[in-house]
């Protein structure tokens, strides 16, 4: 059947709220009216209003209530209900809910998933369209994922609320309505690994949640200049796999990372610096990236101009390869 | 005396049930004029140890209860001394005293059952001893061997949190939580007068007042947060008014008496237990110690000052009380003074000279599921601790 990345995650809430009856969801918006973005949509009919239930408007509120939930055995996934929204909530998800466990010598665990819609392209006002993973990749104690396929959505989902470590989920908003023909319950590659999305041999690009459909759409326009090019999927930012990004470089020597986020400071400069210590003499270029530019997240009508596209990616493609 | 009973202070709380704010199946609205802290704050014993009772707050303690609050105050009292002149002789890198506050601590920690859970702040040592939490754990997380030294899930006490505030929301959490499930327990979570101006602790009582949570916030407004006053801090008329906000009963005790400490604490407690909503309980003391080692209150506060609160002494006034009561025998309070000496010497020799664990287990605990790079610098590590060999 014909499914959107948005009831891919929603048909996984449902799911792994039907295994495991610890399993809540809570956040802004989402149990009456199914969230913004209508990925929570049915669950609080199903399962009633103790296990999916709107909170007061407060980010440190969900999430911080989440840590005591999960100290106590539940294992809470809640809902920021934009990327821009979730600052409120960094000194808990940085402070306590990726810490905790260490603080504590392995004695607490929490079980939390913190889901964020994130990223532009679909015209939003101001704060509604930003790339914050790299602030989070980079906080010990914390998992990041961000599938870029309706299938992968189902996948992560279910194993991030299994999974005994905070995750910080990032679902690529403007892929939401992305379809594929798959089959629910699914189970993809784990957590921790990246998937090549397209095989080629002229060069490598590397993307996750919502420029994977973006990098395959440029692989498509490259044919035309007659280049093969390989995208791989990271889906998975921390713990990354860089074997699957080396052995890419191995077989193609060029290597380009695409991200929404601006360059600098970026997860890019992680996977670079990765393959220019692991793939070093694979590689007939520098490793490129690709991203937003150094500046604010633009007004909606200006976005296309910040954010890469198929043109930026192949432009870099070529700069490698006339390197 | 002081009378504290708000109900005959009914005026308009017939009217309130026709409120127009849909209730979806909530309790109506309460008469804000319920909400209120009392004037003055509740208060049982006086200078001279005479206890007088207060409607509303009735003492249930029999006398092995009023010796154990005496017990843990001088426990309390001495197992601080110690960690202060362990962070003087260069054993702890730097520690937060209670000195003053015993009977908060202790009044409050008293007030609870086996099952609730106390989420507190770094200053808890005499709260962390009523739950049989060993000081000497506590202590790791000032001398620097762990971020801490002692399982919550033993004593259902929280890790100490030093971001301000922030744990006010697991407190709520975890009642949320037992909540859900059907169980009986009440969680309270200890900050200052400082961190009810941090968002966290607003968020967690606007929470647990919105989820009806079994939870007790309670703020030992110790007069000064570091070097700044109350008054700098907020211009509500107690920080116990500022539950009226969020639709909770604020409660307001005189924090440097252990009895009405209990009293209040037990009152808000039971309500919470009985599912009738969190509340919270300002009680009044005052830090006699800097701020931390590190601090120099002289810079910010008198010498009469300190005086002032001197004469109030918790564990004075208390004693006074037992005296009278006939229950400060001498031997009593040489039991409890061997005992303390006993406390300290054990926790001076758990903690002086204590050693970090294998630098090879900061990797054991961040994921139960590590990442890869873990074992590479795993391994990097363990060379450079070969090198240094």
């Amino acid at each position: 059947m014909t499914i959107t990345l948005a009831q891919a995650l929603n048909t996984a809430l449902h799911d792994a709220m039907e295994a495991d009856d610890k399993v809540v969801m809570f956040g802004e918006d989402v149990g009456t009216l199914g969230g913004v973005f209508r990925i929570t949509d049915r669950l609080q009919e199903r399962f009633g209003e103790a296990r999916c239930f709107d909170t007061p408007l407060a980010e440190a509120g969900i999430v911080g209530s989440a840590v005591g939930m999960a100290m106590y055995g539940y294992r809470p996934v809640v809902e920021m209900q934009f990327d821009g929204f979730t600052y409120p909530a960094f000194e808990q998800i940085v402070s306590h809910v990726a810490k905790m466990r260490n603080r504590s010598r392995g004695k607490v665990s929490l079980p939390i998933v913190i889901r964020i819609p994130f990223g532009g392209g679909i015209g939003a006002v101001e704060h509604h369209s930003e790339s914050p993973e790299a602030y989070f990749a980079h906080t010990a104690g914390l998992k990041v994922v961000t599938p870029g396929t309706p299938s992968d959505a189902y996948s992560l989902l279910r194993e991030s609320i299994a999974s005994p470590d905070p995750v910080i989920f990032f679902e690529p908003k403007r892929r939401y309505w992305l379809k594929e023909e798959a089959q629910l319950p699914v189970t993809t590659e784990p957590i921790g690994r990246a998937v090549v999305r397209r095989r080629g041999t002229t060069a490598s690009l590397f993307a996750y949640g919502p420029m994977v459909r973006t990098c395959l759409d440029a692989a498509q326009a490259a044919e035309e200049e007659g280049w093969d090019l390989e995208v791989v999927d990271l889906r998975s930012l921390n713990p990354l796999d860089t074997e699957t990004v080396v052995d890419s470089v191995a077989r193609t020597g060029h290597a380009v990372v695409v991200h929404e986020a601006s360059v600098f400071g970026g997860f890019g400069a992680e996977v670079a610096a990765r393959v220019s210590e692991r793939a070093f003499y694979s590689l007939e270029a520098p490793v490129l990236r690709v991203g937003g530019f150094d500046v604010p997240y633009p007004a909606a009508k200006l976005e296309e101009f910040f954010l890469p596209d198929v043109d930026r990616i192949l432009d870099a493609v070529e700069r490698s390869l006339g390197f | 005396m002081i009378t504290n009973d708000r109900a005959s202070n009914d005026r308009a709380s017939n009217d309130r049930a026709s409120n127009d704010r849909a209730s979806h199946g909530r309790a109506p609205l309460p008469d804000p004029a319920s909400l209120l802290p009392p004037d003055e704050p509740v208060t049982l014993l006086d200078d001279d140890g005479g206890l007088t009772e207060v409607d509303g707050y009735p003492l249930d303690l029999k006398e092995g209860d009023l010796r154990d609050l005496y017990r843990f105050m001088v426990l309390a009292r001495r197992v601080d001394r110690q960690a202060i002149n362990l962070q003087r002789q260069g054993q702890l890198g730097v520690y937060a005293s209670l000195r003053g506050q015993e009977a908060a601590q202790v009044g409050s920690a008293f007030a609870l059952a086996d099952a609730d859970w106390i989420f507190p702040s770094y200053r808890e040592l005499g709260a962390a001893l009523v739950r049989g939490v060993d000081p000497g754990q506590i202590l790791q997380l000032f001398r620097g061997t762990w971020l801490s030294g002692h399982d919550p899930y033993e004593h259902h006490f929280g890790l100490l949190s030093i971001p301000i505030g922030t744990q006010a929301l697991h407190a709520t959490g975890f009642a949320m939580a037992a909540k859900l499930d059907g169980v009986d327990l009440v969680a309270v979570s200890y900050f200052g007068d400082g961190a009810t101006s941090e968002g966290d602790p607003h968020e967690a009582m606007n929470f647990a007042a919105v989820f009806d949570a079994p939870c007790v916030f309670f703020v030992q407004n110790n007069a000064y947060a570091i070097s700044v006053p109350l008054e700098k801090q907020t211009r509500a008329p107690s920080i116990a008014h500022k539950a009226v906000g969020y639709g909770m009963p604020g409660y307001r005790v005189d924090g440097n008496d252990v009895l009405a400490t209990y009293a209040v604490m037990r009152r808000a407690v039971d309500r919470a237990r009985r599912g009738e909503g969190p509340s919270l309980v300002e009680a009044m003391t005052y830090r006699m110690e800097a701020h931390t080692t590190a601090d120099d209150p002289s810079r910010y506060r008198t010498a009469q000052e300190l005086e002032r609160w001197q004469a109030k002494d918790p564990i004075a006034r208390y004693e006074r009380f037992l005296l009278a009561e006939g229950l400060l025998t001498d031997d009593f309070r040489q039991a409890i003074d061997a005992e303390a000496q006993g406390y300290a010497d054990r926790m001076r020799a758990e903690i002086a000279d204590a050693p970090h664990g294998d630098p090879l287990e900061l990797f054991d605990h961040v994921y139960a599921d590590p990442p890869g790079r873990f074992a590479e610098q795993r391994a990097q590590l363990s060379r450079e601790l070969e090198d240094r060999e």
